[in-house]
């Protein structure tokens, strides 16, 4: 598959502080992608680096293979970081007008982009009159603009209301249907989980974990499992050989599961030794769970 | 370079304050004609500025730049908040996700700058030639077009001080402070020329001080008032003489491109250096 953005041994210092960490990876096209990490954990340093606002201190990254120089490469990427900046005296559809001459693309497309991001009939208002939410929305027209091959999102739903929230993470679900590669930043899990198939996650400056958001852990799941006899349950189950460490929750026991093992056969095995169940639940750790689990233990 | 122009064309069209500004300054180059209409006729004292030769070629170029040079102010106030604006709008950070590089968004706004200086000239060439063809004595093609280096050495010295302003635009960030800093930088200069020429001498000071940048691009365009018949004959009476060379000197346009280069490269470093 083609790499669309590839970064190698990345590192940035602000004096002391170590914002980005030897950080690596590899942005293939057509996927959607999550950098997942606490407030001040470098994402946004990350992007700005990639994005050509910040300096690296060392390491090296490359867009499309390297067969574009960065800037050049920016032309067919699109970019939304923290705050929309736009000139404010301008309305939209001037601002976009400059947005086209800077990519270099025609002025056809900006009634459209306009159109998805519904903000087609404040096209004439200035930006200042625009609320934040109807600025977030002009941003990702503008970074649409190009139809891009790329598109970057850095909390892109950070200060909006529910409802504004809501409509951008629609625009964006639309975005990834069409096959345009996404790269998300966000501190929102619900976020990251809802939209991303990939997931990258950091926490000062150093990367816990990449891959894919359903392969996030090894583990197998668990179970959470009443009867009338708990005691008598525990016994049985330190007996099998799938299930590893078990505790109790407030009745509920908690049995993790060290092979694959279907609830059918769990079942089964309990049954067979006269156990009957009042509650049985076979459950994969949410991404929550995986996250703090990650973030705090390393 | 037209795409960098029209880029930064774009920003400037749309933006109020500096198209007001623009036409401000346009409207004063032009006004310049005004000094014609200077007449005093006070009993028998009979003064009529236009009539006193300031508008005769050659002379005229170099009366009519001088004066028109003071005029810059204005546009500074244009080109310093047109570079400390992207940083306050924050938009020279979008500009660069764009696909906008650094070495293109200075030059962008140098390109501007130049198109600012050429315009200028261009206004005052016209202005003073209209001037000229009313008022002067001497009228013959080859008088009309002598002396036009003070047209190119006015074209230099807006350059060098607009380039100042970019400068300073990008150093301090915020246009009143930026503008602020150039007014201090002068005082600076200027008072340390003083100091310098009343301990040592007048000659030693200028000796120094003609690589500055303020007072290069004043050596550029050297007043023209004394120039004037009717000053020197009044001078003449008092048994004062001046001699003085009022050419410009090549080495004079050298030191002003020196410092045009210098804060151009200058200002790229420090957008190339810092994070945004």
């Amino acid at each position: 598959m083609e790499t669309i953005l590839s970064i190698k041994n990345l590192d940035k210092k602000y004096g002391k502080v170590h914002a980005v960490n030897n950080l690596s990876f590899d942005i293939k096209k057509g996927e959607v992608y999550g950098i997942l990490g606490p407030n001040g954990s470098g994402k946004s340093t990350t992007l700005g680096i990639i994005l050509n606002v910040v300096n690296r201190t060392s390491g090296d990254f490359n867009w499309f293979d390297g067969k574009l120089s960065t800037h050049e490469a920016l032309k067919k990427v699109g970019a939304i970081i923290e705050r929309p900046n736009f000139y404010p005296y301008m309305s939209a559809v001037q601002n976009l007008q400059l947005i086209c001459k800077i990519k270099g693309v025609s002025y056809d497309k900006i009634e459209e982009k306009l159109k998805v991001v519904n903000l087609f009939e404040r096209r004439n208002s200035k930006f200042k009159t625009y609320s934040l939410g109807m600025k977030q929305r002009l941003a990702i027209a503008s970074a649409l603009l190009n139809d891009p091959e790329i598109l970057i999102l850095d909390e892109p739903t950070n200060g909006l209301d529910p409802q504004g929230i809501h409509e951008i993470r629609q625009i964006i679900k639309e975005i990834a249907k069409n096959g345009t590669t996404i790269l998300l930043a966000s501190h929102l899990l619900d976020e990251v989980e809802k939209v991303c198939s990939h997931v990258l996650i950091i926490r000062n400056g150093v990367k816990l974990y990449s891959g894919r958001v359903d392969e996030m852990t090894t583990s197998n799941g668990y179970f959470e499992l009443e009867s009338e006899n708990n005691k008598e349950l525990i016994k049985h189950l330190e007996n099998h050989s799938s299930i590893g460490s078990i505790k109790e929750e407030n009745g509920i026991l908690i049995a993790n599961l060290t092979s694959e093992l279907s609830a059918s056969e769990i079942n089964q095995f309990l049954f067979n030794n006269n156990i009957t169940l009042s509650h049985l639940v076979k459950r994969k750790p949410s991404l929550e769970q995986q996250f703090l689990d990650l973030t705090n233990n390393n | 370079m037209l795409r960098l122009l029209s880029i930064e064309f774009h920003k400037l069209k749309h933006n109020r304050a500096s198209k007001a500004l623009s036409i401000i300054y346009f409207a004063l180059l032009t006004s310049i004609a005004l000094i014609a209409a200077i007449k005093f006729d006070i009993g028998p004292i009979k003064f009529h500025l236009a009539e006193q030769g300031i508008f005769n070629f050659p002379y005229i170029w170099h009366f009519n730049t001088f004066i028109a040079a003071f005029l810059k102010f204005f546009l500074l106030l244009v080109i310093v908040s047109m570079m400390a604006n992207e940083y306050s709008y924050k938009t020279l950070k979008q500009n660069l996700i764009d696909g906008l590089s650094k070495k293109e968004f200075i030059l962008s706004k140098f390109y501007t700058v130049v198109v600012f200086a050429l315009i200028s000239t261009l206004f005052i060439f016209i202005v003073s030639l209209i001037l000229g063809a009313i008022y002067s004595d001497f009228n013959e093609i080859s008088i009309i077009f002598s002396d036009l280096k003070y047209l190119f050495a006015y074209f230099i010295k807006l350059i060098g001080f607009f380039s100042m302003g970019l400068f300073f635009g990008i150093l301090i960030k915020r246009s009143a402070f930026a503008v602020g800093a150039i007014i201090v930088f002068f005082f600076l200069e200027f008072f340390s020329y003083l100091y310098l020429a009343s301990k040592m001498s007048k000659e030693f000071a200028d000796d120094i001080y003609q690589f500055l940048p303020f007072k290069s691009m004043w050596n550029l365009l050297d007043e023209p008032f004394t120039r004037l018949g009717a000053v020197k004959s009044v001078a003449s009476q008092i048994g004062e003489n001046f001699t003085k060379d009022y050419s410009v000197g090549l080495l004079n346009i050298i030191i002003v491109l020196f410092w045009t280069a210098v804060f151009i490269y200058a200002s790229y470093f420090l957008l190339k250096k810092r994070d945004l």
